[in-house]
């Protein structure tokens, strides 16, 4: 079986880049593996949603091009074992076949499980709710908003909404949510509850990583995801304000 | 007394972002082994911003303050645990990230109150360009391009 260097590069490109890598890493990785094959030659050019990159290797040049969409599942636990593989291959450890082979089991590696996932969502919207200033009841109804968050935005997953949409309409679910359950008499403060909920869709992943670009000169990267981090920003501001208008029309203004 | 209290509030209020940051690193799927110390720089992000606040900084200085420390503790896990740097950065950025901003921004502009909304909008933008700066600043620092220039050749 001939593996080609590039390939595997190439794949670890992509692999780093779908689960939420910065440019710079993205760039690095590609050409230490390929430095440490030896081939000869090898120019990339990465976007947040594309490489571009030829390279000759054994006196033949191959071209190769990617678009993928932009995916919205972070894996950081892929990023890391992407980042193990390729210091060991700098190393020296791996024949290509073996490094090929471990990385198509890191492409696999699991998500967390559904159960964990929502627990964590909750345990988090509950914390953040208690952070910014609400008292404990607060915490515990922001933990079944927090719930029903991860939920929807499982079952939405998995069905390939657009980006735009899931925002709107998971932010308008917690806002609903917690304006639903303070009017059963359930919490103390709206927007604690609503605050703490939210901040599992707040694109704070969006912005780290365009900050890292923008500040490694990856300008046009950079520029992508901090106008990504902006239109979810908007859309879950979006989502808040309308139904809290719509509630407060419903309920003659009782809420706030 | 009075100082006391405030101690223990503040203690009380690192725990809970330690808790809430390791939360978003099971969200992002981080290995097992680097859930103590995402949670620890979550946990320090948010102590130092409580500090920061509460010497009568500011919401935006006290972001940039906090982000600072945040991304110093992110790259010295990042040496010592061998792992990207994004592992800690993404997951204990999130106590600080505005969400409280984006909240009452929207809550506004749909109530009606515009001089309010564009209030609430221009502090948000500011608090993500405190923690842009924060984190611009601490990664550029030169060790951490001298680290990786001399590993790659």
């Amino acid at each position: 079986m001939s593996v080609s260097v590039l390939e595997l590069s190439f794949l670890m490109g992509e692999t780093l880049l779908e689960n939420g890598a910065e440019i710079s890493r993205v760039q690095e990785t590609m050409e230490r593996v390929a430095d440490a094959y030896h081939i000869d030659s090898l120019n990339i050019y990465v976007l947040t949603n594309a490489i571009f990159a030829t390279g000759v290797e054994n006196g033949v040049e191959h071209s190769a091009k990617l678009k993928h969409v932009p995916s919205t599942s972070t894996h950081l636990g892929r990023i890391c074992a992407v980042n193990q593989l390729s210091r060991e291959i700098v190393q020296g450890l791996h024949p290509v076949e073996e490094a090929v082979s471990i990385l198509a089991d890191i492409r696999q590696m699991p998500y967390s499980p559904l159960p964990l996932a929502v627990f964590s969502c909750a345990v988090g919207s509950a914390a953040f709710s208690f952070l910014f200033g609400g008292s404990w009841f607060d915490a515990c109804v922001a933990f079944f908003c927090g719930i029903a968050l991860e939920l929807y935005l499982h079952y939405v997953g998995k069905r390939n909404m657009s980006k735009f949409l899931t925002n709107l309409s998971a932010s308008a679910l917690v806002t609903f949510c917690g304006g639903v359950l303070l009017l059963l008499g359930l919490g103390d403060n709206m927007d604690k509850i609503i605050i703490g909920s939210i901040i599992r869709l707040v694109p704070g992943v969006a912005l780290t990583t365009s900050i890292r670009d923008l500040f490694h000169g990856d300008y046009l990267s950079g520029a992508i995801r901090m106008l990504d981090a902006i239109l979810v920003g908007g859309c879950i501001a979006v989502g808040v304000g309308f139904v809290v208008r719509v509630l407060s029309m419903l309920t003659g203004g009782m809420l706030l | 007394m009075n100082d006391i209290h405030t101690l223990l509030n503040w203690l009380l209020q690192t725990g809970v972002a330690f808790v809430s940051t390791i939360a978003f690193a099971i969200i992002f799927h981080t290995p097992r082994r680097e859930w103590l110390y995402a949670g620890l720089t979550g946990g320090a992000g948010w102590l130092l911003y409580l500090i920061a606040s509460g010497m009568g900084g500011g919401v935006v200085f006290a972001s940039f303050f906090a982000t600072l420390a945040l991304a110093w503790l992110s790259r010295v896990f990042s040496f010592s645990r061998k792992a990207p740097v994004t592992v800690f950065l993404i997951c204990g950025i999130f106590p600080l990230v505005p969400g409280a901003g984006i909240y009452y921004t929207g809550y506004y502009f749909f109530m009606g109150s515009n001089a309010q909304a564009l209030d609430k909008g221009l502090e948000t933008i500011k608090i993500a360009v405190a923690i842009a700066l924060g984190i611009g600043i601490v990664l550029s620092m030169p060790q951490f391009f001298f680290t990786f220039k001399r590993k790659k050749n």
